[in-house]
């Protein structure tokens, strides 16, 4: 018995580990290499509209050849590129800054609440996923557009008059809101966690060894809190700086982000090499960030034991 | 332990001086919380440089009363004074006093020497003068080659040792601990105890202990309040406390000791004064010699501990009086000394210990023998709460 249960446990184990790494090699690992291949292909206008360049081994050497950075090259050559990707940074950052100012404060409040009610006030912000995200984001062309619901309701209060409209749609800020409306919760619910771990006797302590209480916030609570804080951005920042659908819904002509211009290189000027390409810089530039918050979460662990 | 032992320590009474003014003072102080009475009109004095200890089980509002010392709860009624000036309303961050917590509540994110220099940054002492106190406080809890460390790099004696030198540092008037020693094992408990002991005489503080363990109190304190159900019900030095209970449930939380329910036959004196009391506990007669609380006819406690009856095989001189016959019906064996539970002819169960005072391994007195338990009259006492 002893016998078959020593190796038994060792093949659950390995099977275990082994499931999740077949997942990313097949879904993830595979067509990334994909995606890196067409991207150092040329473009071609055919089905499908580049050349296929890998036939057969003895064609290895002829691929080889064949492969060029000619895209990455391009994309150094023509600003629209570099001002998107910055752009998109830019837009993440600020956004990760607004969630963080207004996801903080709830989260502390949920974490101060009452045990009873604590559950509750997490559901309330899991809440809108039961709806879809996209019709969420129509939600809010319907609130912000010039005849929408802001407008009619600033003009009930009469702070507008009958012909002033609210000119947000299609703004750089229709895009901030929609983000920060969106992505809340994933910025509140690690901070929250981080919060709720957060011992009372600490702030205790502090105050009683003379620290006054919004001293000891920054003191005690903020620094304690900081691996939710960094989680938040990490889990906020990363998708926002692709994002697609919230800049095409509510942003306008003045809205650069390289989500859209992927969109556009790869179904608008079906040019799927230089698309590829966008693609993988865009990688590279958000694994510095994943680096960072994996380090951290290391140091965190490594501090605990 | 500590290598040199300091100055011998003096017999300190303030409490006995009718012109002492007391340092702290609980007056009239009521706590609620919602219809939960924690603390019940209960009126306190603490002196200036005493050891005080608030014992009692748990949810007897001992930590309310230290909370309400230290700002964390408002009294409902009443007031505290601290030097004669009341305190209300005062926020915890201005109170002249420390608290060293049961959990330590040692700052995670801050090393050792951060965590005790906590405090001294907040009153905005310069520099220098921080790194003085601190390497100090380091020096006294013996922990000066820890500063580096985070609170999670140290044993549970360690922190605990973090935790009163960061309670220290500030020279608070009043030290509070809330159950400092809870966590510790029973040796480092008792060496902690006589240190804390040892600092709170060198440094001349002021401390006020909340614990639920007797023993650590009795050890501790210039004196203990017993508390039970958010009042006070005794106040005394540990001797007193131990020796002469006032009532029923002192008597039973402090150590061990024999109860018999009794009616008083006689007084030889008036209610009050020094004499004699027969009592008859269905059969068993007693007598005492104490202060005669009641009179005859009332029922009431016959209290005695354990080392203070007499186990033997032979039959004492007097047998009429303070002594009867059973059976061992249970020892236990504690090393230094041994237990032996007696059931009496009457059928009730005393406990009488003996000092072990000479390495038998086979004691004279075992399971089923036949013993006489005797006293004298002044080892019982009576008690009528």
């Amino acid at each position: 018995m002893s016998q078959a249960s020593a190796t038994s446990p060792g093949k659950a184990r390995w099977l275990v580990v082994a499931v999740p790494y077949v997942w990313l090699i097949l879904f993830f690992l595979m067509p990334f290499v994909i995606i890196v291949k067409i991207s150092l292909s040329d473009t071609a206008i055919s089905m499908p509209p580049y050349t296929p360049v890998f036939q057969g081994f003895s064609t290895l050497r002829d691929f080889i050849s064949q492969l060029d950075f000619d895209n990455y090259l391009f994309l150094t050559e023509d600003p629209l590129y570099s001002e998107a990707y910055l752009s998109s940074l830019r837009v993440a950052v600020v956004s990760t800054l607004l969630l963080l100012l207004v996801g903080y404060p709830m989260a502390l409040c949920m974490a101060r609440a009452n045990h009873g009610i604590r559950p509750t006030l997490v559901m309330l912000v899991i809440l809108p996923f039961w709806t879809s995200f996209l019709i969420r984001v129509y939600a809010w062309i319907g609130i912000l557009k010039p005849e929408g619901l802001l407008t009619l309701l600033l003009q009930s209060l009469h702070l507008y008059g009958p012909d002033e409209q609210v000119q947000i749609f299609r703004t750089q800020t229709a895009v901030y809101i929609g983000i920060v409306y969106s992505y809340l919760p994933f910025m509140v619910l690690p901070l929250y966690s981080a919060l709720e771990k957060l011992d009372g006797t600490l702030l205790e302590a502090a105050n009683d060894l003379g620290c006054p209480p919004w001293k000891a916030f920054w003191k005690i609570t903020f620094p304690l809190s900081l691996p939710g804080v960094i989680a938040g951005s990490m889990i906020c920042f990363i998708p926002i700086t692709g994002e697609f659908v919230i800049p095409d819904l509510l942003g306008g002509a003045q809205t650069l982000m390289i989500g859209k211009t992927l969109w556009t290189e790869f179904f608008g000027n079906r040019d799927w090499p230089l698309a590829s390409a966008v693609a993988v810089i865009l990688l590279i530039v958000l694994v510095i960030p994943i680096v960072i918050f994996q380090n951290q979460q290391r140091k965190a662990e490594g501090g605990k034991a | 332990m500590a290598k040199s032992l300091g100055p011998v320590k003096r017999k300190f009474t303030p409490w006995t001086d009718p012109g002492a003014q007391p340092f702290i003072r609980f007056e009239n102080i009521t706590k609620r919380f919602g219809n939960f009475v924690a603390v019940d009109n209960l009126t306190l004095d603490i002196y200036e440089k005493e050891f005080f200890s608030l014992l009692g089980p748990s949810g007897c509002g001992k930590t309310t009363l230290m909370r309400m010392l230290a700002g964390f709860e408002e009294p409902t009624e009443g007031r505290i004074l601290l030097q004669g000036k009341d305190i209300s309303g005062v926020p915890p961050y201005r109170r002249p006093t420390n608290m060293m917590f049961q959990s330590y509540a040692l700052f995670p994110h801050m090393s050792v020497e951060k965590n005790i220099a906590f405090g001294l940054e907040q009153d905005k002492l310069p520099k220098g003068e921080i790194e003085t106190r601190v390497q100090e406080m380091l020096k006294l809890v013996k922990l000066e080659q820890f500063a580096r460390r985070k609170p999670s790099q140290l044993s549970g004696g360690q922190r605990q040792r973090v935790a009163l030198a960061r309670s220290l540092a500030k020279r608070p008037k009043v030290l509070l601990l809330d159950e400092p020693l809870g966590a510790l094992d029973r040796k480092l408990r008792e060496e902690t105890q006589f240190e804390l002991m040892d600092i709170q005489h060198t440094l001349g503080l002021t401390f006020l202990i909340v614990t639920h363990d007797q023993e650590e109190a009795m050890t501790v304190s210039d004196r203990i309040a017993v508390m039970d159900k958010g009042i006070i019900v005794q106040v005394a030095t540990p001797a007193e406390i131990y020796e002469a209970p006032n009532s029923r449930y002192v008597a039973d939380f402090i150590g061990d000791i024999n109860l018999v329910e009794g009616k008083v036959v006689s007084t030889s004196a008036a209610a009050g004064q020094a004499g004699r009391l027969a009592l008859d506990c269905d059969g068993l007669k007693v007598a005492v010699e104490q202060e005669c609380p009641a009179l005859a006819g009332n029922t009431v406690a016959f209290a005695i501990r354990p080392e203070k009856v007499r186990i033997s095989l032979d039959t004492p001189a007097q047998t009429d009086v303070n002594a009867v016959r059973g059976e061992v019906w249970d020892i236990g064996y504690l090393g230094d000394f041994s237990l032996f539970l007696v059931r009496t002819e009457d059928g009730r169960v005393l406990r009488a210990a003996q000092a072990n005072v000479s390495r038998l391994v086979d004691r004279p007195i075992t399971f089923g023998d036949q013993v006489w338990l005797h006293w004298s009259a002044d080892a019982g006492l009576v008690l009528t709460r």
